[in-house]
């Protein structure tokens, strides 16, 4: 059966199981789509002509792009040390509230980063103490804070799908929950922790709110520069490139870690429960080290945002625009996770279920687009939406397929990797039953797939819930969210007037992240039964 | 290049200033055929009817008080898109021809600038342009200024004696203030007065100033406003800031222990940015959208500028707040103000330094 653990090829006979052009087509159209920014990056920086390549090579431009490579790796490994250890002590160890831990631990990716940097200068201090600490590590330390929940919830998602029968084999050799989880747990963990630390990476190079509250000097920055000092967009756009290249060598190096190994489980399509493993006298030491952090990425954001919401309220805002805000939130986060969805499907089908050089590149140029900052992505679907889409510029399905290209990562890695989980041997054995594909697809792989991609669905909501640049650039005209109300009450002066709407977004983000959590638990009922 | 352009155009400025008149001229019997109607355009013009579409820069908190007004005096119907003055510039760039953009409202002459030279703005009739002084519009004709901001020194008068501040900013590296100075190199009103101290002191001058205020250890921090709040605590002396986030804190905090103080003479310490107004050309929606600028330089407007966010009025004989020093004895700087677009340089200046 070990055999089957480390499948290197697909079967020949797999390939069979759906015609590939069904899904290549749909496929495709998504890829279309997703291609613009590049596309409008590569005639902006062209139609420069050659001027710019001494103003792009410069050592300004090399000195931002070591930095911003250098942030990446410290917020993706103080990430990855955050949440590897979480998500092992709340789901196969006899952690105090683990249930509790479990719905927390995830809740700071409600926070916009921005908003949570602009709370944690709030909390550490008067900014002239504080400054010199804060610029050498403030984005690193916000960033990692509030991005390790990406690493979690994939891990935690692939800790709750992994067959233990390799753990077990490891403690019957008489090996303590430790080596056990070092030595058998986590290399099978190793796509969970890759697909996790990819986003966690391109959110960082594509983060400008952090980075400037906290005057950490990114290659983004430079990006905003060219748009906002010298109007440059065909300088901005050449950089952007740059940008993309680094995204590009992100996504291929963690193809090279999830190549090596496919990870599903054999036999049946349900898992046993893990054994849990005893902390024993760690056990409130490891809880108080998840509340200690929790407290610092979801407790004090939130306990600064009440502080100003209380204090500020006399600044008085009218709070009569906030339904309005809260029923469009809704609408766009709701519909860009629904079509995300539906983008991402096709994209990971063909990548888990019809391996091949094509499928492959297009789930990883999916990616891309989470590596670049907003703004970019605003503009690029400005510039094609004004001249080529002018009755859908400025509406509602416009500014949803933009937000759908930027998120549309987390609907192909979560769709990706529950699909990976799931043993083609189940699919086989209902198309030999004599079920058709389509019904195998919608009675066999989307049930067992459904919580991994729901919990995708729910970044995707959880983004366009924070995003801001594309909004105000490709919304309806007047079509206030959110992340604007917020956006503007701190254009116009203070935090307090920011508080209602950002308390908001935190509020209602949290709430499909608990059903999250509900939807895991019901699936974990019904998988033993199939 | 565009920057050795606009270094150029600098250079001709005070020519150009001089040359204004026939230039006025020209614009006018231009502006009749650009904008259909303009020649019957008066202040206070009959309701026109129709819709806009404004993108606007400037705060929602701030304009979105004025549309019902604007909409009951032009009857005009405004759908208001805002933004940050630098993207919603980008924006309209990106649209090109099919922009649904009929007036664009920035926060500084320099946005308005680039717009000015991609040719996305339609040049205003003498009509509106005579209703603000030549220092505060385009000398194309093609923006129009509609409050003025100056650069002050902020400090706390309890620990500071406002005789011993120096007459010039230019001095003020080697003047002792008795505290630490605040300022805010990543601000744009920052880097429009450090794009003005390149083009009337010249690129050396700029530089030894921000190095001889780099030596004296300045404290950074990222916007106007928490400057002066590190004033009025009295965690420093003096701060660099725009002369109205004095009077708007003051709102909120009447005690805070702060006051402006206004470099004289005509010193680029206290130079003057506006914010500003251009009509997109071949919109479709000119006639809403001058309709809508000559309401913005009426007296309600420029009342309610002057008092909300207690900006310099720049139209139609308003007075600002009396805490102000009049801007007739505030001297121009002898400067385009759309010139300031020409950030390029000031950034690498001030990366250079590493202060940005």
């Amino acid at each position: 059966m070990a055999s089957h653990f480390f499948e290197t090829k697909p079967d020949a006979a797999r390939k069979r199981v759906l015609p590939p052009t069904l899904l290549l087509i749909p496929a495709l159209a998504v890829f279309l789509v997703m291609s613009v920014p590049f596309l409008y990056l590569g005639y902006r920086a062209i139609s420069a002509g050659n001027d710019i390549w001494p103003l792009i090579f410069r050592e300004r431009t090399m000195t931002l792009l070591w930095n911003t490579i250098r942030l990446a790796a410290s917020v993706s490994l103080t990430a990855t040390l955050l949440a590897v250890p979480f998500a092992w002590l709340t789901v196969r160890t006899d952690l105090p509230c683990r249930r509790a831990l479990n719905v927390i631990i995830p809740l700071p990716l409600v926070i916009p980063s921005y908003a949570g940097a602009i709370a944690l200068i709030g909390a550490l201090g008067p900014r002239g103490l504080l400054q010199e600490k804060l610029e050498r590590f403030g984005a690193w330390f916000a960033l990692s804070l509030f991005t390790f929940p990406y690493i979690y919830l994939s891990v935690r998602s692939a800790l709750q799908g992994l067959d233990p029968s390799l753990e077990d084999a490891s403690r019957s050799l008489g090996k303590g929950p430790f080596h056990t989880f070092i030595e058998s747990t986590l290399p099978q963990l190793r796509p969970a922790i890759g697909s996790g630390v990819l986003l966690v990476a391109l959110y960082t190079v594509s983060d400008f709110g952090v980075v400037t509250l906290m005057r950490y000097e990114s290659f983004v920055r430079g990006i905003y520069t060219q748009y906002r000092a010298s109007f440059d967009r065909s300088l901005a756009a050449a950089l952007g490139l740059i940008l993309v290249g680094l995204a590009i060598t992100l996504v291929v190096g963690e193809s090279r870690i999830r190549r090596q190994a496919s990870f599903y489980r054999t036999g049946s399509g349900s898992s046993r429960q893990p054994a849990i493993a005893r902390l024993g006298r760690w056990r409130w030491l490891a809880f108080t080290w998840c509340l200690l952090v929790s407290c610092l990425s979801l407790g004090l954001p939130t306990a600064m945002f009440c502080y100003w919401l209380a204090s500020g309220t006399s600044a008085g805002r009218d709070l009569g625009g906030l339904p309005i805000a809260i029923w469009n939130s809704l609408t766009v986060g709701v519909l860009a996770a629904i079509c995300a969805l539906l983008a991402a499907l096709p994209i990971a089908l063909l990548a888990v279920r019809h391996r091949s050089s094509m499928s492959t590149f297009l789930e990883r140029s999916s990616y891309l687009g989470f590596g670049l900052p907003g703004i970019v992505i605003a503009l690029a679907f400005v510039f094609v939406g004004a001249r080529y889409a002018t009755p859908f510029y400025q509406t509602l399905p416009f500014l949803v397929l933009a937000m759908v290209v930027r998120f549309l990562p987390h609907g192909v890695g979560a769709a990706t990797s529950s699909l990976l989980q799931i043993s083609p041997r189940l699919e086989e054995a209902s198309r030999t039953l004599g079920q058709s594909s389509l019904a195998t697809i919608t009675r066999i792989t989307a049930p067992l797939a459904r919580p991994g991609i729901i919990a995708g669905a729910i970044l995707v909501f959880l983004g366009s819930m924070k995003e801001l640049p594309i909004v105000l650039l490709l919304a309806p005209t007047e079509f206030n969210t959110l992340a604007t109300e917020t956006w503007s009450a701190t254009e116009s002066g203070g935090f307090g007037r920011a508080a209602a709407p950002a308390l908001l977004i935190i509020l209602l983000s949290a709430i499909p992240t608990l059903l999250l959590d509900r939807q895991r638990k019901v699936s974990a009922i019904e998988i033993p039964g199939t | 290049m565009p920057n050795e352009n606009s270094r150029f155009n600098q250079e001709l400025s005070r020519r150009r200033v001089a040359q204004l008149a026939t230039a006025g001229a020209a614009t006018a019997v231009f502006a009749t055929s650009t904008i259909a109607g303009a020649q019957n355009a008066t202040p206070n013009a009959t309701p026109v009817g129709g819709s806009l579409t404004l993108y606007c820069g400037r705060s929602e908190d701030l304009v979105a008080a004025l549309v019902p007004d604007i909409e009951a005096a032009t009857g005009i119907t405004l759908d208001v898109r805002y933004g940050s003055t630098g993207e919603l510039a980008a924006q309209i760039l990106e649209e090109g021809d099919n922009s649904p953009a009929g007036l664009y409202f920035g926060q500084d002459a320099g946005s308005l600038g680039a717009l000015a030279r991609e040719g996305r703005l339609a040049e205003l009739p003498d009509s509106v342009l005579d209703l603000v002084e030549e220092r505060f519009r385009s000398p194309d004709g093609l923006w129009v200024g509609l409050s003025g901001r100056a650069r002050v020194l902020v400090y706390n008068p309890e620990n500071v004696d406002v005789a011993t501040l120096p007459a010039s900013i230019l001095d003020l590296p080697s003047a002792d203030v008795g505290g630490d100075i605040g300022w805010a190199p990543t601000n744009a009103s920052f880097q429009s007065f450090v794009t003005a101290l390149r083009v009337t002191e010249g690129e050396d001058a700029a530089r030894e100033w921000l190095e001889a205020m780099i030596a004296i250890e300045p404290v950074t921090f990222d916007g106007n406003g928490p400057v002066l709040e590190a004033v009025g605590t009295g965690e420093l002396a003096v701060g660099i800031v725009n002369h109205y986030y004095l009077y708007q804190a003051r709102k909120e905090t009447p005690d805070i222990a702060a006051e402006n103080y206004f470099f004289p003479d005509g010193d680029i310490g206290s130079m003057i940015n506006v914010a500003g107004v251009g009509i997109l050309a071949n919109s479709g929606q000119e006639d809403q959208a001058l309709a809508v600028t000559q309401y913005l330089l009426g007296e309600e407007a420029q009342t309610f500028f002057a008092e909300e966010t207690s900006e310099y009025p720049l139209a139609a004989g308003v007075d600002a707040i009396p805490e102000l020093t009049p801007l007739a004895d505030i001297e121009t700087l002898e400067i385009d103000l759309s010139d300031l677009d020409d950030l390029e340089g000031t950034i690498t200046l001030l990366t250079d330094l590493g202060l940005i």
